[in-house]
């Protein structure tokens, strides 16, 4: 075990060459399989401007390589702890990539983080957080609190930016010293504790729902239905979400799951049982 | 030289490193540009049933309008002791650039071998697939032009298929169709495969419709259903024909099967 903290326990800008001009493939590595800080970089004086114009959708729309973006996901804080909810639609493009991403991501039993812009990003950058909060535990016989597994997080994306990094994204935690803990970290740098975020391209449309409903003191049922609405709404409005519900609740004793469920029938249900979204009318006679 | 090439001839030889003159730039001045990517063209199929995997993709190579070749594999065994791969149980297929996709297949087998040399039994789908995510990622900021699928059977001996964006982020899904004929393909498979938008007749009206209720489907259902995706592909897109490469994976090891596709 030691040798094992060892490995990892120097600071990030220590390990290896990051930026190393030539791919060694290194067999030894394979025996730590996990994610690692050595990166490929292609043989030209500016890497980021050369991989924007080969991937950044927005900036070269023929660009060869899609990376799947486009989200909404929410978090906020309640005296219930934290519910994080989301859609699950991915789009690379006009694509439709995926109707069935899993937007949050269990960093560990305890702490949740949201997938916002680069899927690959985050995923692998919050598994990888998820390797250093092990450690932290390991290293000091307790739980890591939420304001540091987030400083982490921007620690190593402010190491990166201007390389072409895109992750928006929120870690929730209960703690007993911190209670119901949430931050937003983006991959600019920004490091921001709140009681309610909303990030992605639906981020207006669920703030529109979460902002009017929204008070601390709600019902654990209450929270987790203003959720699901608020992303509902948002699906409803951003084309580039949809899909799914993904809904948490992250209490002191770990997180729990509230399903993953169809939007198409959660809208038909809250329009015809509560009389909301009473614009949309079945019949397309009547649509003005 | 036009095999190079994206657009043959139009702007003669295109090197990786290509050094065209700029018409009109002042002497000696020179664009100096990097294109280290092709897109070959051809599509890809997975599908995952109850006690077995279907991986499929096309054999035809393009750059271009140019077909350079009617016979190039894009879906293989990986994680085999031999290069003839006889006692593999994984399969990968790579659509996109095809040398970045036979760069990422040798290396995630390189990857395969060292796991059953260091652990003295092969890899699991569900550790492959991990590792390959991190393979991609590695190449963040140089990518692999290439839309990768794993497929395999899971610890339950269920068929497992993994897919894959260039830069690694992955999902375990029922199935998935990747390259230039995605778009077409994929429609038909969430309608075939995941029964979406197909409802239970006279259930009721309008939105009270009920769904259609999945149901695994047997090899030889989703047999049927790989070649009409192919031939459905083939008839509307230019890059996918020539033959239909299948690979199916059932716990008595990996069978492949070539069929012919329409080759114009």
């Amino acid at each position: 075990m030691d040798t094992l903290v060892a490995r990892y326990s120097r600071p990030a800008y220590q390990q290896e060459n990051q930026f190393d001009d030539i791919e060694e493939y290194d067999y030894a590595a394979d025996s730590v399989s996990g994610p690692s800080l050595k990166f490929a970089m292609p043989p030209v004086a500016h890497p980021s401007s050369w991989l924007r114009a080969a991937t950044d959708d927005r900036s070269n729309p023929h660009c060869p390589i899609k990376i799947a973006h486009g989200t909404t996901t929410l978090a906020f804080r309640f005296q219930g702890g934290i519910i994080v909810a989301t859609d699950s639609r991915a789009t690379a493009g006009n694509w439709i990539a995926s109707q069935t991403v899993k937007k949050v991501i269990e960093i560990n039993s305890d702490l949740l983080g949201t997938m916002a812009g680069g899927a690959a990003d985050c995923q692998y950058w919050l598994a990888w957080l998820g390797m250093q909060c092990r450690l932290h535990e390991l290293r000091h016989k307790r739980r890591i609190s939420v304001a540091a597994a987030s400083k982490i997080l921007a620690n190593l994306v402010y190491q990166y930016k201007g390389m072409g990094l895109s992750m928006g994204t929120m870690c929730a935690g209960v703690t007993k010293e911190e209670g119901p803990a949430l931050y937003y970290i983006d991959s600019d740098g920004t490091r921001l504790a709140g009681n309610l975020f909303c990030v992605g391209s639906g981020q207006t449309f669920a703030y529109g729902v979460l902002d009017a409903e929204y008070r601390y003191d709600l019902t654990v049922e209450e929270a987790l239905e203003l959720g699901s609405r608020s992303i509902l709404a948002a699906t409803h409005r951003d084309a580039y979400s949809g899909g799914f519900i993904n809904l948490y609740h992250v209490k002191e004793s770990g997180w729990e799951k509230h399903g993953f469920t169809d939007t198409n029938p959660v809208f038909w249900k809250t329009k015809l049982e509560k009389a909301e979204f009473s614009n949309v009318t079945s019949d397309f006679s009547e649509e003005v | 030289m036009s095999m190079f090439s994206q657009n043959p001839l139009m702007n003669g030889p295109n090197y990786s490193f290509s050094e065209t003159p700029r018409v009109g730039a002042p002497e000696g001045a020179r664009e100096h540009r990097f294109d280290p990517y092709t897109d070959n063209g051809g599509s890809t199929l997975a599908i995952a049933g109850a006690d077995f995997t279907i991986m499929a993709g096309d054999t035809r190579l393009t750059s271009g309008y140019s077909i350079n070749s009617r016979f190039h594999r894009k879906v293989f065994k990986i994680g085999g002791t031999t290069t003839d791969q006889h006692d593999a149980h994984l399969v990968l297929s790579v659509v996109g650039f095809a040398a970045d996709g036979e760069a990422l297949m040798e290396r995630v087998d390189a990857m395969c071998k060292m796991y059953r040399y260091r652990h003295g039994r092969p890899i699991s789908v569900k550790a492959c697939a991990q590792r390959l995510s991190t393979i991609l990622y590695n190449k963040r900021f140089f990518p692999y032009y290439a839309y990768a699928i794993l497929g395999g059977l899971d610890e339950e001996g269920k068929g497992a298929v993994y897919s894959y964006d260039p830069v690694g982020s992955y999902e375990r899904e029922q199935c998935r169709a990747g390259g230039a004929a995605a778009s077409l393909i994929m429609p038909f498979l969430d309608n075939q495969v995941n029964f979406k938008n197909q409802f239970i007749p006279g259930s009721g009206e309008g939105h009270a419709l009920q769904e259609r209720e999945r149901r695994p489907l047997t090899r030889q259902e989703v047999e049927v259903l790989v070649k009409d995706a192919f031939d459905g592909a083939v008839e509307r897109h230019i890059e996918v024909g020539d033959g239909l490469q299948m690979m199916v994976i059932t716990n008595k090891g990996i069978e492949e099967i070539i069929l012919p596709l329409k080759r114009d």
